[in-house]
């Protein structure tokens, strides 16, 4: 009987001690985190602008040891949503801010940090080498439906496009479906990202999707439009007609490292960044 | 007071802490979600028509899509788990047995991402390639990663079902003269009904509460489909897609929150049903 109660007694203080440190090193890792906390930048949104981001936050943290840069995707409306309700420094969007969400973050600020190319895309065996706009139009819309119809071979077309609300498919819904005066059609697959676009249409030799320029490599095939092929040169002299501008939001104006880290995206060194990862420099 | 009070306190204390998130989960989905339902009533349920940007919202394709691979899931699930049930207490010998069971438990460990990637690379391609369609992203091809699924809770559950029939009925039939198989057939199967059926209605509400795999294998097209030949959006599937990229508080967000509802209430309506039939077995 005794013994029982000792053992009681032990395992309690066991668990007591345990509990203690753990409290202990709670506050510990908070104090930690507290004084690290002016020197992380946090940045999320746009997973079009999340590649820039990425790349510019490792050259970034290269030159700066002792500023920790995080970069998370999740889309333009939640890097908006992140930067409005200070979770993160810095939302990027490939899109502008929409007036609701003006409404609700009314002291959010937007720096143009790159502009981008939205190339359509098909698989690399499909013969199609051109569409006009209007064909582009009429495939989404649901008018054209075969590939015979635009030179291709005898295949279902499958449309491939981004949900409602993503800053790519806004950009592309503005200036190909003439700002959704065009219903898209509904047999459309939606896929999540650009690269679930990209694998989608590198999967499907029956398959058409529109992506960032950035996204673009060998397994997958741009198609000209009016003639003309999507590239740094041909966005940057305006011949390419589907392009965009892609900002970085900040609560207010920009300051402290948060200003330093847009400062670098938008040096000589950032923007060749910016065109390295296959967008287009803004100056 | 003294430590075993101390102690049981603390216990107590976890495991109210479940119940008060579930109960901030409801509060705050029905917070965010009410509004549009109450506004735009039943034809948030029956409309066929999902377009946030005019502010036109009808679920009716999602609530389809969903509980058309769901059925189809059932289908394909409930026979094969049944027979795999039966095999494991019935028949099989120790061997097959040991071996059985530690592969069913993995195929219940699988992340279900991992089970969307094999749907997508494998059985999405196959159906196309096979049945020669445009593109594999179907409901069959969701009905199929998600019988997959949901297959390790129809086992389990009724396999323990079955082994909770008395020995008695069993020896009975026995010693009447029915064979084996007469005696699973007409004895042993409807004594564990009710824990079958408790194991069908738990893993319909696993199925139609899965989010990954099916986003990746269904194709997401916001349209009734016609045949399981055709790409469909589930419900879970529009709130993961939409979701990142709606501004938060407008009417397309509180749509979202809406179909959380939906999913909400259905599974909780299955859950219940499944733990009453089960209760009623005992």
């Amino acid at each position: 009987m005794k013994k029982k109660i000792d053992a009681d007694k032990i395992n309690i203080h066991v668990l007591a001690g345990i509990g203690i440190s753990m409290i202990l090193l709670m506050g510990f890792m908070g104090c930690i985190g507290g004084e690290k906390e002016s020197k992380t930048l946090s940045l999320a949104g746009s997973t079009t602008v999340e590649p820039i981001a990425s790349k510019a936050a490792e050259v970034y943290m290269e030159k700066h040891p002792d500023v920790k840069v995080t970069v998370q995707g999740g889309g333009s409306g939640t890097g908006i949503k992140m930067v409005g309700e200070g979770t993160v420094d810095i939302g990027n969007a490939s899109r502008k801010i929409k007036d609701k969400e003006k409404d609700l973050y009314p002291d959010l600020v937007g720096t143009i940090i790159a502009y981008d190319g939205i190339a359509i895309v098909v698989h690399p065996s499909n013969p199609v080498e051109n569409l006009t706009k209007q064909q582009l139009q009429d495939i989404y819309a649901g008018k054209i439906t075969n590939w015979k119809e635009i030179g291709g071979e005898d295949r279902e077309i499958v449309v491939v496009t981004r949900a409602e609300g993503s800053g790519t498919r806004d950009t592309f819904i503005e200036l190909v479906m003439n700002k959704g005066k065009v219903e898209e059609t509904s047999r459309a697959l939606q896929k999540p990202s650009n690269g679930a676009v990209k694998a989608t249409v590198a999967g499907n030799e029956s398959a058409i999707g529109y992506i960032g320029l950035g996204y673009v490599d060998d397994t997958v095939k741009p198609v000209k439009i009016n003639n003309i092929l999507p590239s740094s040169e041909t966005v940057k002299n305006g011949t390419y007609p589907i392009s965009r501008a892609l900002y970085m939001y900040t609560k207010g104006e920009p300051s402290g490292v948060t200003k330093d880290f847009i400062d670098f995206i938008l040096s000589d060194e950032g923007q060749n960044i910016v065109e390295e990862v296959g967008f287009i420099r803004i100056d | 007071m003294n430590r075993e009070k101390l102690v049981e306190r603390i216990l107590l204390i976890c495991a109210l802490s479940a119940i008060f998130v579930i109960f901030l989960i409801i509060m705050f989905l029905f917070k965010e979600g009410l509004p549009i339902l109450k506004k735009e009533g039943l034809s948030f349920i029956f409309g066929r028509f999902w377009e946030p940007s005019k502010n036109i919202f009808g679920a009716l394709p999602f609530i389809i899509g969903s509980l058309s691979v769901t059925f189809l899931a059932l289908l394909i699930a409930v026979p094969l788990g049944l027979f795999c049930a039966i095999f494991l207490s019935e028949i099989a010998p120790g061997w097959a047995e040991s071996l059985l069971r530690p592969v069913i438990e993995l195929l219940a460990g699988i992340p279900s991402i991992v089970y969307g990637m094999f749907g997508l690379i494998i059985i999405v391609r196959a159906i196309k390639v096979s049945i020669g369609l445009p593109t594999g992203e179907s409901v069959l091809a969701g009905g199929i990663v998600l019988a997959l699924m949901i297959l390790p809770i129809i086992i389990s559950i009724s396999e323990d079902s079955i082994n909770a029939v008395p020995r008695a009925y069993k020896e009975g039939s026995l010693a009447l003269g029915a064979t084996h198989w007469q005696t699973i057939r007409n004895v042993i199967i409807p004594s564990a009904s009710s824990g079958i059926l408790a194991s069908v209605i738990l893993s319909m509400g696993r199925a139609i509460g899965e989010t990954m795999a099916v986003v990746l294998v269904l194709g997401n097209v916001e349209m009734i489909p016609r045949s399981i030949f055709n790409p469909a959006e589930a419900l879970t599937s529009v709130i993961l897609l939409e979701m990142g990229e709606t501004p938060v508080g407008g009417t397309h967000y509180q749509a979202l929150f809406a179909i959380g509802i939906l999913l909400f209430v259905i599974v909780m309506l299955l859950n219940t049903a499944s733990i009453l039939i089960r209760r009623r077995m005992r």
